[in-house]
């Protein structure tokens, strides 16, 4: 298929937002190339292969008091198909409210970037076929680790290359390319009529940053094995250990609070409270765009302003929100760089590479230190209001008493105020792991309610 | 445009991916026939051509409107369990050519299946969707004005409500299936969903709380514009977050709850609907695997799939293979009865599809999912079943839910619920989130209520990355001994 370059198309688009009557325009065209397979046992059950194609516009139409805007997206991309959608776009825009605070960023842009090294060439090279055979060696390690495991849901390998283009009307011009692999192993391990499934993976930017297919699949049969026999507790309240599997989701929420645009609307029980404590002084948190072969990082925002390093949490005191220009401008403050352009909804906030700095000691020293305490491995559920910082989540692990794991725990909830369970950190591991864009040690919560029997 | 008739509906799709694209009957025949030049057990085409919209209301203000056009086709081949699949946002006859030619090579048998003839099929077809005008051509200033409508509305209903975020999300999907078994049907699919999020804030200004609420259905846009009708969704999620402002911290532990109608329906969908999919039980990683013709929730309860109701959310007149739709009992009277399938896994089971091949759009793999799953009602007045609890929680509207399905484990979170003492409702309760086991909660259900509700028309179902619209239905329900995740001992 020949087609036009991606900046040629940015450039028609804006250009064409800009003769329909646009007083502001950025596109980002975000083409991908991907492949997908997943295998059980022996068996392959589907490779799954594409080619996409996306173009996104974003217009504003200034007036009195402010600018209305609209975003849209299509993936026909013929000259007449850009035109039509970008005089829709103006379109819409005149149709929505004029908002004093919509605007596009005009000056600021990111210039000179260093190579991420978010891709490596070589792995294009990689045959669909040799994906596979890393796939059927973390099911055969899966498998071949206990007979209690018989079974599995598979193991799925992925590669992502993509590329960005991204214009505006005020000049930015920027482009990169970056890769994305991963592999998961989810296998089931069976006792007496009992089933109990668990999983393990590993994610990069290049095929040579993944882990071996043999240790994804062992570790992930040892936390299904781990899991049999898991029983419920009574209701107590005990310290709770989180495992760098599951201290992530901690940051997750966090995040949520600190979005700007949860701040303005005031849907953050963290609003207004820049420069306080808020967590324990052993939790420092940062945000960088620009670590290399990061699986967060990107030159430049979704505005075109370059990505930084943002500390957001040092020694528990927040320090700055995550911030888009729309959010900073409805806040008075300066945009952190955040901004992530779904290419099916408007620019908003999202993080880049974000983690928590690692302390001191492993999870076997933390749990050696636990009296008596959960120790999570897995958690389910949506239990957590970010405006009133309520947490309720079920959860699966290890019961832990005179600092050993005594056995498996299933079908309990952990319960409390996420700022006083932040409050509450009082031990923080050295084990930073990076499987994704976000990543923290196991780190331990001084006290939460546990709901069983 | 004119209200659709069930006969022209099909032909509507169909002529619509052959003027649009040039996908005329050769040219399917074509993309099919390049897909069958190796052995293979079954290989269909999956056409989309979506428009989804989007307008949004904060801070007093239409800030925004959205317009997606989503249009691709997958082309998917299948050879004993294998499934070969590609896909692209080009329609072309190359394209379809070109992703016909890496879907085959799944197989590695040379040869060839025989061709097919393709002709738009006979049969008698439903619409269960009729809209004389497709949501997403309805003026961006008619649900903008809506919105501001709702904005005023929800401030003037109570001081303390201080940010109302509201949306209106409409779909307009044409597709397209043509199977190697002779399969070629069409489907036009509205969908609309109405969204309201408040904050309210106690006279204190010490406290806030979050509600959303919202409603929707393959329906026209008319059906919710309605002021009757969204002024009672407005006064729902202000009452509940005011409600909350004054709620208690929920017990942790052990207690009796009883379930109000609607949403609550979730349950089902969580503890049983899922671990029931044909792919997990044929992998048998399912905790209900083997299990068919057993007991697995007490007399009483019959729990059905049903993706035939008119207008529903979670409806449709064919799946994502073409298959239509039916009422799947799954549990009759306690005894688990059926499976939900997709053509893959009925097929590889020995059993019949039921209608439950589905997909999030041309880029995505069917898999066995729910339509609308709900529980028949029983004979009970909701009020007493409500006096017959000791000590326990009425919990009446809920967020999301989760289920491992090997383990059998859910949870699902409420957003309001109350304390139950001595058969009377009291304080409300925050926070609420309950745990169970699917294989045995419904052996639990010591009351079923008279009051079957289905859901506002709000669900979207998760599975393997993908997100499709469901329905979920309950009547007033009590179940002993459930685990509830709260902070207070």
């Amino acid at each position: 298929m020949s087609s036009p370059e991606p900046m040629e198309i940015v450039d028609r688009a804006i250009a064409a937002a800009l003769a329909a009557g646009a007083s502001g325009a950025d596109c980002a065209l975000v083409e991908s190339d991907s492949t997908e397979a997943r295998v059980r046992g022996e068996e392959i059950e589907f490779v799954k292969q594409a080619l996409e194609r996306t173009l996104a516009i974003r217009a504003l139409v200034a007036g009195d008091g402010g600018a209305g805007s609209a975003v849209t997206s299509t993936s026909d991309l013929s000259p007449e198909a850009v035109e039509r959608m970008a005089t829709e776009t103006v379109k819409l825009a005149k149709a929505t409210a004029k908002d004093p605070a919509a605007d596009i960023p005009e000056e600021g842009f990111a210039t000179n970037w260093p190579d991420l090294e978010l891709i490596d060439a070589s792995d294009r090279n990689v045959s669909v076929e040799e994906r596979i055979e890393t796939a059927l060696r973390a099911e055969a390690a899966a498998r071949s680790t206990d007979t209690r495991i018989g079974n599995s849901e598979g193991s799925q390998v992925g590669s992502e290359f993509s590329s960005v283009a991204l214009g505006n009307h005020a000049g930015f011009r920027g482009e990169y390319r970056s890769a994305s692999h991963s592999l998961v192993s989810e296998p089931v391990a069976q006792e007496n009529g009992s089933m109990q499934r668990d999983y393990w993976y590993t994610a990069g930017r290049k095929l040579s940053d993944l882990e071996s297919p043999e240790a994804v699949g062992r570790k992930a049969a040892e936390r299904a094995l781990r899991r049999l026999g898991g029983r419920r507790i009574e209701t107590c309240e005990a310290p709770v250990i989180f495992d760098p599997f599951t201290s992530p989701s901690l940051l997750h929420h966090l995040v949520g609070c600190l979005n700007g645009y949860a701040i303005y609307r005031e849907g953050s029980f963290l609003a207004g409270r820049l420069g306080e404590t808020i967590a324990s002084d052993q939790v420092t948190i940062i945000d960088d765009g620009r670590i290399v072969g990061g699986l967060g990082s990107r030159p430049f925002d979704g505005e075109g302003q370059p990505t930084r390093r943002n500390i957001v949490l040092d020694r528990g005191r927040m320090e700055t929100y995550l911030l888009d220009s729309y959010s900073a401008r409805k806040l008075g403050m300066q945009t952190t760089g955040n901004a992530t352009r779904g290419l099916r909804s408007s620019p908003t906030v999202g993080i880049t590479n974000l983690w928590l700095e690692p302390g001191q000691g492993d999870l076997a020293e933390i749990v050696a230190q636990t009296d008596r305490g959960l120790l999570v491995t897995e958690l389910i559920g949506m239990g957590f209001n970010p405006v009133t910082g309520d947490y309720s989540r079920g959860a699966a692990g290890m019961w832990i008493e005179n600092g050993e794991i005594t056995h498996p725990v299933e079908e309990v909830t952990i319960a409390g105020n996420f700022g006083d369970m932040l409050l509450g950190i009082d031990a923080v591991g050295s084990d930073l792991e990076w499987r994704g864009s976000v990543a923290a040690p196991s780190l331990r919560i001084s006290q939460m309610t546990i709901a069983g029997d | 445009m004119t209200r659709s008739d069930p006969k022209n509906r099909e032909d509507n799709a169909l002529a619509f991916f052959d003027s649009q694209f040039g996908m005329d009957e050769r040219s399917l025949v074509a993309g099919l026939d390049t897909a069958l030049e190796r052995q293979v057990d079954y290989a269909d085409l999956f056409f989309e051509y979506s428009v989804i919209d989007a307008v949004s209301l904060e801070e007093g203000m239409v800030k925004s409107g959205d317009r997606h056009i989503e249009q691709g086709v997958g082309v998917r081949a299948q050879t004993g369990e294998r499934q070969g699949y590609a896909h692209c946002d080009d329609v072309t006859v190359e394209s379809v050519q070109i992703a016909a030619t890496t879907a085959r090579a799944i197989s590695a048998q040379a040869g060839s299946t025989p061709p097919v003839r393709v002709e738009p099929n006979q049969s008698e077809t439903r619409d269960l969707y009729p809209v004389a005008m497709a949501p997403t051509e309805v003026p961006v200033s008619e649900k903008a004005d809506l919105l501001s409508e709702i904005d005023i509305f929800a401030r003037g209903l109570d001081s303390r409500i201080e940010q109302v975020m509201a949306s209106v999300v409409t779909q307009h999907r044409n597709i397209m299936i043509v199977a190697s078994d002779g399969t070629c049907v069409g489907d036009v699919r509205p969908l609309v969903r109405l969204n309201v999020q408040v904050i309210a804030r106690d006279s204190s200004g010490q406290r806030r709380e979050v509600a959303s609420q919202g409603m929707g259905g393959r329906r026209e846009i008319r059906d919710f514009s309605d002021p009757t009708v969204w002024r009672a969704l407005v006064e729902d999620v202000v009452r509940i977050a005011t409600l909350n402002l004054e709620a208690k911290p929920c017990p942790a532990g052990t207690l009796d709850v009883v379930l109000g109608p609607g949403w609550p329906g979730i349950l089902l969908h969580e503890a049983i609907g899922h671990g029931l999919e044909g792919d997990f039980n044929r992998k048998k990683t399912s905790a209900f695997s083997d299990r068919l013709g057993e007991r697995v929730a007490a007399p009483g309860v019959t729990v059905v799939d049903d993706g035939t109701i008119p207008g529903r959310r979670g409806s449709l007149n064919v799946d994502d293979e073409g298959t239509p739709t039916q009422r799947n009992v799954l549990i009759e009277d306690g005894i688990l009865r059926g499976y939900l399938q997709d053509r893959l896994n009925a097929r590889l089971m020995g059993m019949d599809c039921t209608g439950n091949g589905r997909r999030e759009s041309y880029a995505h793999l069917p898999m066995p999912r729910m339509t609308n799953t709900f529980m028949l009602a029983g004979e009970e007045n909701p009020e007493d079943i409500l006096r017959g609890v000791k000590n326990g929680i009425y919990a009446v509207s809920f967020g999301g839910g989760q289920v491992d399905i090997t383990s059998g484990k859910f949870v699902f979170s409420a957003n309001e619920a109350y304390q139950i003492e001595d058969g009377v409702i009291g304080a409300p309760l925050k926070g609420a989130t309950l745990i169970g086991n699917g294989p045995d909660v419904l052996t639990r259900v010591a009351n079923i209520g008279n009051d079957l509700e289905l859901d506002p028309g709000v669900g979207t179902c998760g599975k393997d990355g993908q997100g499709v619209p469901v329905g979920v239905g309950l009547p007033t329900l009590r179940v002993n001994g459930l685990t509830v995740g709260g902070t207070e001992q």
